[in-house]
């Protein structure tokens, strides 16, 4: 991808740098923040290895000894194995166990999980993450379209009586904690009015699977949590990119736009709230990094069977391993967003491609 | 509405702009009143603003910072911001092709919208902050373009860009350049090459000049008389600084407190300034072709517009004041086409015994 862009060829118009020189500007740019992100990387998947074997005693067999109490059964030995390449084994030399430990992640072996015995750390990982994607996925989009959109119109119009009346609104709505909106939520229209399930994602009565009942049933379980999402996140949107529309609305280019007789979409998508996402669009970008860590209170309020959820579950029940398989992959996601964000942003702003 | 717009641009392409003279007037304002509404009393910052412009003439608006000349500017192309009204006055366009007269300040959203760029487009103060730092310059043509003849092609567009560019002198491939990656004379000079885009007939420039050195200032103002000759468009070009009118402009209009104090062709302010502002205001930049003389500033600060003083606004800082200046405003008298508010031209108010000469006595 990147070669179709570096052998630009060599303009030497006056008054810049010539475009090749631009163009290894720009890349150079880029290389070097995926050099931060790989160091990023690193250091957390090596703090996820050191960590167990800086606790005191032996974290491994007090895992193994927790499996075998639960489970009732002999560990398996390759079940041993695993666990010990990610917990420590007090026996072996650190390098090895460090070279073990890495093999183990190529493969996507995160260990067992203890309250689960003996189902994989990825496997539930994996079962988690649809989930997750889906309704804080979709919520997030949701909310972030629909504050922004609103944002604009009320920053566009700044003190007319839509912004006067939606903005105290909305600051006021979002200062509501998230956790109040969730169980009130939950208690008019799941207990109370008994228009949607208390918990769960799904009928469990129904097949899984691509059919219309249940992808009515996932529609009907979801709605409810993916609506107190989106209402408690929209006003953040909503008041960022209004105080940002009112602050770009003012500069001269709008004005020029107006002034060259475009149409009013025109100069409000190209002009104003193209320049005015630009802050906002980092936040967004941020968030979708925050997506696979789920939303760990919606998921619990509605039992919602995420990555959040996952995490909860094996907080309250001392799963450790699949608390440090759940850490580790929402670390890695949330770096890997924000290398999409710096990237992005590179491309919507042409400004920054030169600084570095 | 479209076709129109579409043969008068075909029409300067073939270059006949010119060709169609200084028949009559383009733009004629009468009375326009402009105040910044805000919690206290509004501040007038163009009061009773008269005159007209004939097709393709240049005409200078002079006068000191705050003296209203943005907001004049604005007013005329009626892209004035809250708090800004027009509270009174009339700004008459007239189209070339001979079509019915406009008054630009009840005119319609729509009926503007139609007009602009085609007929009137505008240089902005700062051309730092007048492109958008995220589109490519070429983009910022072609939407302009594209919206006023909606069968250009995008690649038409492009190409139509980068030969305007090169009307003032920036290479062609600059298109595709960011803003932040041009010079400041050179973003200059594209605010100017897009402004002339669709063929307007009328260009309104605010300070074009005051962010590039002398040189480039000497450069642009050239290119702006050099495309003015060959395209025929009129121009109100304000500027806080008169020796460059003086060298650019037809006629010079100047402006005290929101006010055209004196109106007249440039050598007749330059020669036989009537208004003692006008004066003050020659004299202190240097001469350009005339010997060297003596600066002297205009003691004083121009008036805070949210109290303007009574009377003449001028007469604070006025050493040829006499009775009656402090509460009578003079009316701007045209006179053998040059124009004055200032008493001392009044026959009737002139004070007992008259001064000598026209230039009245303050030197
Ligand atoms: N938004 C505003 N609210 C209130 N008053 C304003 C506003 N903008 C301008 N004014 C007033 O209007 C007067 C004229 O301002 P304007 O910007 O037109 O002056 P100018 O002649 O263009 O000055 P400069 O040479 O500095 O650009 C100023 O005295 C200022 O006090
Ligand atoms: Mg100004």
């Amino acid at each position: 991808m990147t070669t179709t862009e570096a052998p630009a060829p060599v303009r030497t118009a006056p008054g810049g740098p010539p475009a090749a020189v631009r163009a290894v500007r720009r890349w150079g740019f880029l290389l070097r923040r995926l050099g931060f992100y790989a160091a990023a990387a690193a250091a957390a998947i090596v703090l996820n290895f050191l960590l167990p074997r800086l606790m005191p005693g032996d974290p491994s067999s007090a895992i193994v000894e927790e499996l075998q109490r639960v489970s009732g059964q002999q560990v398996p030995p390759e079940t041993l194995e695993s666990i010990r390449a990610i917990f420590g084994d007090p026996d072996q030399n650190l390098g090895e166990q460090f070279l073990a430990y890495l093999g183990q992640l190529a493969r996507f072996d995160l260990g067992v999980s203890v309250v689960n015995f003996p189902v994989p750390v990825s496997e539930l990982v994996l079962q988690a993450l649809p989930w997750t994607l889906l309704l804080v996925g979709t919520t997030t989009v949701l909310a972030f379209v629909l504050g922004t959109g609103l944002g604009v119109i009320a920053g566009w119009k700044a003190g007319s009586r839509l912004d006067s009346i939606l903005t105290p609104l909305t600051a006021f709505l979002s200062s509501v904690p998230y956790f109040w909106v969730a169980l009130l939520a939950l208690w008019v229209f799941g207990f109370v009015l008994g228009w949607f399930p208390l918990s769960g994602g799904y009928d469990a009565n129904l097949a899984e699977g691509f059919n219309l009942p249940f992808l009515a049933s996932v529609m009907h379980y979801g709605a409810l949590p993916a609506a107190t999402i989106v209402f408690s996140a929209f006003g953040g949107w909503l008041l960022g990119m209004r105080n940002m529309t009112v602050t770009t609305v003012r500069e001269d280019y709008v004005l020029l736009a107006q002034a060259k007789g475009l149409s009013r979409g025109r100069v409000i998508l190209r002009y104003a709230a193209r320049n005015a996402m630009l802050p906002s669009f980092t936040g967004f970008a941020m968030a979708l990094g925050g997506v696979i860590g789920g939303a760990l209170l919606t998921e619990t309020v509605f039992s919602y069977p995420g990555i959040g959820y996952l995490l909860f579950e094996s907080l309250n029940k001392r799963d450790y391993p699949m608390m440090q398989g759940v850490f580790l992959i929402v670390t890695l996601a949330t770096l890997l967003a924000n290398l999409l964000a710096d990237s992005l942003y590179v491309v919507l702003d042409p400004r920054i491609r030169e600084q570095g | 509405m479209v076709t129109q717009i579409m043969s008068d641009t075909d029409h300067d392409d073939a270059g006949t702009t010119a060709a169609r003279g200084a028949d009559g007037d383009v733009l004629r304002v009468t009375g326009l009143t402009v105040e910044y509404v805000t919690d206290g009393d509004p501040v007038r910052a163009c009061a009773d603003v008269t005159f007209t412009l004939r097709r393709g003439e240049i005409l200078g608006v002079a006068g000191e910072s705050g003296s209203g000349k943005s907001t004049l500017i604005t007013a005329l192309t009626r892209l004035q911001r809250p708090p800004a009204v027009t509270t009174a006055g009339s700004i008459v366009f007239q189209p070339r092709d001979g079509g019915a007269a406009v008054d630009l300040v009840t005119a319609s959203p729509r009926a503007l919208r139609a007009l602009r760029w085609t007929s009137l487009s505008i240089v902005l103060q700062s051309a730092m902050d007048a492109l958008n730092p995220v589109m490519r310059l070429g983009a910022q043509f072609a939407d302009a373009l594209r919206t006023h003849d909606r069968s250009l092609g995008n690649d038409a567009a492009w190409a139509r860009a980068a030969e305007l560019l090169a009307t003032v002198g920036i290479s062609g491939d600059r298109a595709r350049s960011y803003p932040h990656e041009l010079s400041g004379g050179m973003r200059q000079r594209a605010s100017i090459a897009l402004a002339l885009a669709c063929g307007p007939e009328l260009v309104v420039m605010d300070e074009p000049t005051t962010a590039v050195d002398v040189v480039m200032q000497r450069q642009i103002l050239a290119q702006v008389l050099r495309l003015r000759r060959t395209l025929g468009f009129a121009v109100v070009f304000v500027t806080h600084d008169l020796s460059l009118l003086l060298e650019l402009a037809d006629r010079i209009a100047i402006m005290y407190a929101g006010r055209i104090v004196e109106l007249g062709t440039a050598s007749e302010l330059y020669d036989d300034p009537r208004h003692p502002y006008t004066r003050g205001l020659r004299d202190s930049f240097p001469p350009l072709r005339a010997p060297l003389r003596r600066l002297t500033g205009i003691p004083g600060t121009p008036p805070d517009l949210r109290r303007p003083p009574s009377g003449c606004p001028f007469h604070p800082r006025c050493a040829a004041r006499f009775e009656g200046c402090d509460t009578h405003l003079p009316e701007l008298v045209t006179k053998g086409g040059h124009a004055v508010a200032c008493r001392l031209h009044d026959p009737t108010q002139r004070p007992q015994p008259a001064p000598g000469t026209s230039t009245g006595g303050a030197r």
